[in-house]
């Protein structure tokens, strides 16, 4: 999978949940920099499976942090 | 001897300020600092110096209804339960001081699985100390690393902590929504092994779940199903199996997960299931190995209840009646409740916020009534609530002074 389209369907998704607009970069962390609290990972998660069909399990999202590293597990995830 | 032996086990003394492994606490330390310097009664720390029945406690030398128990059928000063707990004392002593695969299986033990049995119209029971370790033990036993738990997002805190313990993958849907579990039933690997989690009733709403098309859909995909039962025991179903019973897909529940802490009055907790190979879990689930099992008393007790919740018709009537008249005049006197119809004996009033749920908590504990008082983390959608627990044994006397209670407080801190 092409990790410039991928990174770009992602990032459409983050919109509705970046409230304050912070810019996305690979470094961009979900927690610190977009604040994001664990209802919205709950969303936001079933919105990158439902988009890709693919299922990120509560222990592979332990291990991931940052935008750039979620690009990658869903790269990985969809083989 | 090696020098470490005579050196004393000290951490370094810490500069004031240096952030030691408390610090992740911090925040929750602060909250509560701030929500006690408003004034209000600690709600994490009442004591009840005296309990009076089933429904009436004395809270700081008060006479307080008790509305906030999970004592649904009222079994905990039942004159045959405590007689066999008294019999049990004497005749077994006060504890097994072992594990249920040592020397801790005692004649009650098997007999209180026995009618576990009988209640559920199962081949296997299998009893552990607390609910908690039920969960615990039984979710991380059976789903391990390479398998998948599907699990409702809501469930209790004892699921999720099975599941961490388990080493499966896990996956949640949003609460109650059916094609999100399917979406990820169809999504998960071919071969893996699954098991989808369910709870019949939601504490924190008192909301129950649809276990019919549920079951019907984990069933579907070739999964496992494990229901949690614990708040629906002895009143919900014909026979008091609760919610799967009622809604007729209980023969397709594999793990049905129960307490004694709730309906029977006591402490303890159990699942109950068909499976041929159930038993071989009493050698593998180590928080059923790694315990003291339950004392003799307990266990007396408890099988004593169960035995009575099989032929309770009268008392689960008069529960429904109960939370039928207290959902209805609450959501009357223009409080907002966690379901629009009752659905359990569990009513849920939303409050606006912690610290007016607080206030409001506090101002029912002066009338005279006790609630539960749930926040955030465990609630959904960080609500703070104010969690009734309707019992068999309350009078309608008791029901329209709860009501009247909820009134005033309502008006004094100005929630309606």
């Amino acid at each position: 999978m092409d990790r410039a389209a991928t990174s770009a369907r992602i990032a459409g998704l983050i919109e509705p949940f970046n409230k304050k607009g912070v810019e996305i970069i690979d470094e961009t962390r979900f927690t610190d920099d977009l604040e994001f609290d664990s209802l919205t990972v709950m969303d936001f998660v079933a919105a990158i499976e439902d988009e890709f069909d693919i299922i990120i399990s509560m222990n592979q999202q332990a291990e991931i942090e940052t935008y750039g590293q979620l690009v990658d597990a869903v790269i990985k995830l969809k083989g | 001897m090696t020098q470490a032996v005579n050196q004393p086990d000290q951490p370094p003394q810490r500069e004031g300020g240096e952030p030691d492994l408390f610090s992740k606490f911090d925040d929750l330390i602060a909250m509560r600092a701030g929500l006690l310097a408003s004034g209000v009664e600690d709600p994490f720390g009442l004591v009840m110096e005296r309990v009076l029945s089933p429904t009436v406690a004395v809270c700081n030398g008060r006479e307080t209804i008790l509305l906030g128990t999970y004592n649904y059928m009222g079994m905990t000063f039942d004159p045959d339960v405590i007689e066999a707990g008294k019999l049990a004392l004497n005749d077994f002593g006060s504890g097994t001081t072992g594990s249920r695969v040592l020397n801790g299986t005692y004649a009650g033990h098997k007999a209180v699985e026995e009618a576990l049995c009988d209640f559920y119209g199962t081949r296997h029971a299998m009893v552990f100390s607390t609910g908690y370790q039920a969960n615990l033990g039984i979710i991380s036993t059976i789903a391990a690393k390479g398998d998948y738990i599907v699990l409702d997002i809501d469930s209790h805190a004892s699921i999720w902590d099975g599941c961490r313990m388990g080493d499966a993958e896990v996956v949640p849907f949003k609460h109650n929504d059916l094609e999100a579990m399917e979406k990820r039933l169809r999504r998960i690997p071919e071969g893996a092994g699954k098991l989808v989690v369910l709870e019949g009733v939601y504490s924190m709403l008192g909301d129950i779940a649809p276990l019919k098309e549920m079951i019907a859909v984990a069933r579907k995909y070739g999964a496992m199903v494990l229901v949690d039962e614990a708040h629906s025991m002895g009143f919900i179903g014909e026979n008091g199996r609760g919610v799967a019973e009622d809604q007729g897909c209980l023969d397709d529940v594999d793990f049905v997960i129960g307490t004694f802490s709730k309906s029977v009055g006591t402490v303890g907790g159990f699942c109950v299931s068909n499976h041929p190979k159930f038993e071989i879990l009493r050698l593998v689930c180590r928080p059923y190995v790694f315990t003291a099992s339950l004392p003799p008393s307990v266990v007396a007790t408890a099988a004593t209840s169960i035995r009575k919740l099989m032929h309770a018709g009268n008392k689960r009537a008069h529960l429904r009646e109960n939370s039928r008249r207290l959902h209805g005049e609450l959501k009357a006197a223009g409080f907002q409740l966690g379901t629009e119809e009752p659905q359990s004996a569990i009513i849920s009033v939303i409050m606006p916020d912690l610290e007016r749920g607080a206030a409001m908590w506090e101002a029912l504990l002066h009338e005279g009534l006790y609630v539960n008082l749930a926040r955030p983390p465990a609630t959904p959608a960080n609500m703070t609530l104010l969690r009734c627990s309707l019992c068999a044994e309350h009078t309608g006397e008791q029901v329209g002074q709860i009501v009247g209670m909820f009134k005033n407080a309502g008006k004094a801190t100005g929630i309606i």
